[in-house]
């Protein structure tokens, strides 16, 4: 039963990424990288991480994956300009081959011993709200704390970018 | 022979979702003949009265009417995205009705169904109580974007295509005070999951309302934003889009946006009773017999859903339209900090 349900979500989840990148048509990319988005959170599911299954589903496929929709309504990119990336492609290839080493390795050491790493590492509550604000809290208070001083740059930036000059207040 | 009990948890929860099926396509189909007559009503008319008893067979005659259309999709859009965008906005709207429990937990007796022995079996009127209930309503609305935005897009029309941007930045900025509402909610019960947020309103004055009045007013604000109704539809905004997003839909996909419309509706209704009013429990229940005691509870979850049903229609019959950066203000700089404050609040009261 799970097979089946793995099977189905790494297959719709690999299909949908490899159609993403044989698509044109820029908004039929961003339906397959949502796609490819729900399938993963389906996958966690299966790790019985609810917390991070619902999270992906709420920040990937629900907010950011919007404002990229918006732009590309916004410019109305019917088809990607041809020549544009002719540098990025042999350097595409390369970074790939780079990334998908270490994972290949990793499989491969997986292969031999047929022990497949378990989902909760022997913890119960893996992947619950109640573990996961904990640790965000304690353990890794400091990346949380420098990620929100980022987004926090990030979000003073906007505003600094779209005023332009003269500040009016009307209303 | 006698039913594995793994099967026997599968078909009920078929059961389950054939039933809330079912009451949530009637409830929506009642609803719209409920927002004509409320209408009817809030403007001295007399409303649809003629087919059937007091016009309770419009909807089946609606219904009808629909399928016999004709559909029709303009020249130069999208077909397949102008096909998909009815569903992917339904979809999501009926996924919310999962997590929401409707009364507690009931027995099914021991019987005999064709020779298969089923035993006795206790089930919560719930679909699924997952332990991220509340964060997964809210990954269901921030889904249903895309199917208005795309619905608006795939139509090749300036008018849906404004509509459409409208309601993404619309339901994107509602989502932060909606989401951030629940807070307080969630501080106090110290859970995400729907059925212990309504044990922890079984008392009548431990339910959130009193708790929580401002969490319940700026929820409410934002639902009726996230839901496109009146004063905040300017997504549809008649007078400046023509229909706003689904101007170019005809027949039954139209329908689909208007069922997806009016589920979402009922979701979210659903929702202000079950965090806000206490969920399915209700006062006195301990002077109802032990025997009615579940039915009284669901029908006291009913009730209050459809009270706020009918908020919804009053309001929507009574207030004007906002102008859309009176929208984005009210979003923005009132529910915004409010929300926050009252996460500050609650959080001060949970100190002392």
């Amino acid at each position: 039963m799970e097979l089946y349900f793995f099977l189905f979500f790494a297959v719709v989840a690999v299909a949908s990424s490899v159609a993403m990148i044989l698509q044109r048509n820029p908004i039929y990319c961003v339906l397959l990288l949502i796609m490819v988005m729900i399938s993963i959170a389906g996958l966690y599911l299966m790790l019985d991480a609810q917390f991070v299954a619902i999270i992906q589903v709420v920040v990937y496929a629900g907010a950011i994956m919007v404002l990229f929709l918006f732009v590309i309504m916004l410019l109305n990119l019917s088809r990607e300009e041809g020549g544009a990336f002719r540098i990025q492609k042999p350097l595409a290839v390369l970074l790939t081959v780079l990334l998908f080493l270490p994972v290949a390795a990793m499989v491969m050491s997986y292969a031999g011993g047929g022990t497949t790493p378990s989902a909760d590492g022997g913890q119960t509550g893996f992947g619950e709200v109640e573990q996961i604000g904990s640790l965000l809290f304690t353990k890794y208070l400091l990346p949380v704390e420098i990620a929100a001083v980022l987004l926090l740059i990030a979000i003073v930036g906007a505003v600094v970018l779209t005023r332009k000059g003269t500040v009016s207040v009307d209303d | 022979m006698v039913v594995d009990p793994m099967i026997l948890e599968g078909a009920i929860a078929l059961v389950k979702i054939g039933i809330l099926l079912g009451v949530v396509f009637t409830s929506v189909a009642y609803l719209t003949f409920m927002e004509r007559r409320v209408s009817a009503l809030i403007q001295d008319r007399l409303g649809p009265n003629r087919v059937g008893p007091m016009g309770l067979l419009q909807p089946l005659a609606d219904g009808i009417k629909f399928m016999w259309k004709e559909e029709f999709i303009p020249a130069n859009a999208d077909r397949v995205l102008f096909a998909i965008a009815p569903v992917m906005i339904l979809v999501p709207a009926l996924l919310i009705f999962a997590v929401i429990p409707a009364g507690g937990e009931v027995t099914i007796p021991a019987f005999t169904l064709f020779g298969l022995q089923i035993q006795e079996t206790t089930t919560t009127l719930q679909i699924i109580d997952l332990n991220v209930g509340i964060l997964y309503v809210l990954g269901m609305t921030s889904i249903a974007v895309y199917g208005i935005a795309l619905g608006g897009w795939s139509a090749n029309n300036k008018f849906t295509l404004l509509g459409g941007i409208r309601s993404s930045a619309q339901m994107i900025s509602y989502e932060l005070s909606l989401g951030l509402s629940i807070v307080g909610i969630l501080m106090l019960t110290g859970s995400l999951q729907m059925s212990q947020i309504v044990a922890a309103q079984d008392g009548f004055l431990d339910w959130f309302i009193f708790r929580q009045p401002l969490a319940f007013l700026i929820f409410v604000i934002a639902a009726f934003a996230e839901n496109n109704r009146l004063p905040f539809d300017l997504v549809e905004c008649e007078q400046e889009l023509v229909g706003g997003f689904h101007t170019e839909y005809s027949s039954m996909r139209f329908s689909m946006f208007m069922i997806a419309e009016y589920a979402s509706m009922i979701a979210a209704s659903a929702l202000m009773a079950t965090l806000f009013f206490g969920g399915w429990h209700m006062p006195f229940e301990d002077l109802v017999g032990p025997g009615l005691v579940t039915l009284y509870q669901v029908a006291g979850f009913l009730l209050k859903t459809a009270f706020f049903l009918f908020v919804y229609i009053w309001v929507r019959w009574s207030l004007p339209r906002f102008r859309y950066d009176q929208l984005m203000a009210i979003g923005w700089k009132v529910l915004l900090p409010l929300a926050l404050l009252n996460v500050v609040i609650t959080g001060i009261w949970m100190l002392v």
